[in-house]
């Protein structure tokens, strides 16, 4: 049973629900009676230029699951890749990309979704890095609010690489970014960031699982999030410490502002340990904007609409300069205060 | 310039100011002294429009307009400016940008326009140095980690850069080491002009041998109890709050 499987037979009890524990708040099962009929193709040279198509030396567009991709990185080779998810329409569709990296390969994955319609896209990524290579992936998910997607990366680190992730969702009618990784420690070193600004009704769940199956791995983990109106927001962050893998140092925060009685955040922070000697630590908050930062602004003469964007937008800002690519981290900033400004 | 008149305000329901009457006209520095609790801090806030304040009777005008009426933000575009006792911590908003965007918020406000940033940046350049501020500090998230003194420095720093026609001082000495207060008072009488004027809380005498006043009030138990010229003050410091304290 998955989205894929759903989408491929057109059959709504496939679709994950709210009896699947790891889905039980983002129902898609109660939500969609009926799995739309496979999207139309369309023609992607229509559309105006991607939010990262500058900064890559190739951009890939998959529209409505049509041209699934390969991406491949030689051993020691650099490049920046421009990776965008169209849906148009309200059919259904899927996509599979495959990312392979090879021995010392860096790339940097601009990844943008973004759509018109009451669509239901799956995208699946398997993304692969061999011995002490680096990959930095950015997504930008700016979806239709009638929209439902559910994107799910399944990363595997080989030791020596670095994988560092920053999502950034402003989520849909109902939104997944989910990221499995399989973590072999032998000093691997990854970040799994993330960051949510809902409005109206919107959803997105952000959801990782990181398995260390071996000594001397590093996870850091940080998400942020604003919700208003009646928007919803998940987030899930399950580390696990495999029997054995010892020293490793896991570390995941997530940190939310809730910005009317309306909205709501669910967060389920696990760390499973089998291991003795480690150092994992989580921290998860949730609370409203500082009053009295608010009138400090405001008596320094900031409007109250643009004194607490400018504190949101500082709040979130902490994950956004997390970011290596600072082309990308320019364009994700001036994103988020948009959004924050809408 | 300000005109406060029979004032009464809750807090939580409870009344701290009692009918608090105050003239400030232009060009003058006022000092209102009083014991802990005399509703020193309330009026500040008030004047400013912070939440929780609740006006139940009388008034207060600059200029003739109605302060009240306004949101805090529109005070400020008035020319309002109050420098915090506890100055709050902002952080991820470096100085610069904070103070930035409320410049340019009060001008557009104003109908002025928005300065750009070479002229920003040269005028904070200027005023960080008169004022001793690392320009370094200014890239640094709002008070953030800063100490006490570097807290009110930056108070002082971004009443230079608004250049606000009506300045509330609130406690702005505590913290603050002689040599520090001899900066920032220099930074406060830069500001003194015949078309501003400026309300000085304090608790000690002391602040005020650097900030001159032209009158000096007593506040106690939520009123004026007394005024006079800058003497009343070391009377003050003579002889305490006590008989003022009684009388209120």
């Amino acid at each position: 049973m998955s989205v894929l499987s759903a989408i491929r037979t057109r059959d709504a009890a496939e679709l994950p629900g709210k009896r699947d524990e790891a889905w039980r708040w983002t129902d898609l099962r109660g939500l969609i009676r009926q799995v739309p009929e496979a999207s139309a193709a369309f023609d992607p040279s229509s559309l105006r230029a991607g939010p990262f198509d500058a900064l890559a030396d190739e951009v890939i567009v998959v529209a409505n699951g049509q041209g699934a991709a390969h991406i491949g990185v030689e051993p020691g080779e650099t490049k920046v890749v421009a990776l965008r998810i169209v849906s148009r329409g309200d059919g259904a569709h899927a996509a599979r990309i495959s990312v392979d990296v090879e021995v010392s390969g860096r790339l940097t994955i601009l990844e943008s979704y973004e759509g018109e319609g009451a669509y239901l896209g799956q995208t699946g990524l398997a993304i692969s890095l061999a011995k002490d290579a680096a990959v930095e992936r950015i997504v930008l998910a700016a979806d239709d609010a009638d929209g439902v997607t559910v994107s799910q990366a399944e990363v595997d680190l080989a030791p020596g690489s670095s994988f560092a992730q920053t999502a950034l969702t402003s989520g849909a009618r109902r939104q997944r970014i989910e990221t499995v990784v399989r973590h072999p420690g032998g000093h691997a070193d990854l970040r799994l960031d993330g960051v949510y600004l809902l409005a109206d009704r919107r959803h997105a769940d952000l959801t990782t699982i990181v398995t260390h199956s071996a000594v001397d791995g590093v996870t850091q983990q940080l998400t942020k999030g604003v919700v208003r109106d009646q928007a919803r927001a998940v987030f899930q962050g399950k580390i696990i410490v495999a029997e054995g893998a010892d020293r490793t140092d896991a570390r995941m925060g997530h940190h939310a502002l809730i910005l009317s009685d309306r909205a709501e955040v669910d967060a389920k922070p696990e760390l499973e340990i089998y291991a003795d000697d480690v150092a994992c630590a989580h921290g998860n908050t949730v609370g409203a904007l500082d009053e009295d930062a608010l009138f400090y602004a405001r008596q320094r003469g900031i409007p109250e609409p643009e004194a607490r964007a400018l504190l949101t937008e500082a709040f979130i800002g902490e994950v956004v300069d997390r970011i290596l690519h600072g082309g990308a981290r320019d364009i994700v900033r001036a994103w988020s205060a948009e959004r924050l400004r809408a | 310039m300000l005109s406060v008149s029979n004032l009464h305000a809750t807090v939580d329901d409870k009344e701290i100011l009692k009918g608090l009457s105050l003239d400030v006209p232009a060009g003058e520095v006022h000092a209102i002294m009083g014991p802990n609790g005399a509703g020193k801090s309330t009026l500040s806030y008030v004047l400013t429009g912070r939440q929780g304040y609740e006006v139940t009777a009388g008034g207060a005008t600059l200029d003739g307009e109605d302060l009240l009426a306004l949101e805090p933000n529109e005070r400020a575009a008035k020319g309002v400016f109050l420098s915090f006792q506890y100055p709050l911590e902002i952080p991820g908003v470096p100085a610069l940008t904070f103070i930035r965007t409320a410049l340019n918020a009060q001008r557009k406000a104003r109908g002025e326009p928005e300065v750009t940033a070479p002229e920003f940046l040269k005028l904070a350049r200027a005023k960080a140095a008169e004022l001793k501020i690392d320009f370094d500090m200014l890239k640094r998230a709002l008070n953030v980690g800063f100490s006490g003194g570097e807290k009110k420095r930056m108070e002082i720093f971004q009443m230079a850069m608004l250049s606000p026609r009506f300045l509330i001082l609130d406690e702005t000495d505590s913290g603050l080491d002689i040599d520090a207060l001899r900066i920032v008072a220099d930074g406060v009488n830069a500001l003194r002009s015949p078309d501003r004027a400026m309300l000085v809380i304090t608790h000690y005498q002391r602040l005020l041998d650097y900030i001159k006043p032209d009158r000096v009030h007593v506040l106690a138990g939520g009123r004026i109890v007394a005024s006079g010229g800058p003497d009343l003050a070391h009377e003050l410091e003579r002889e305490g709050y006590d008989k003022y304290a009684r009388a209120a």
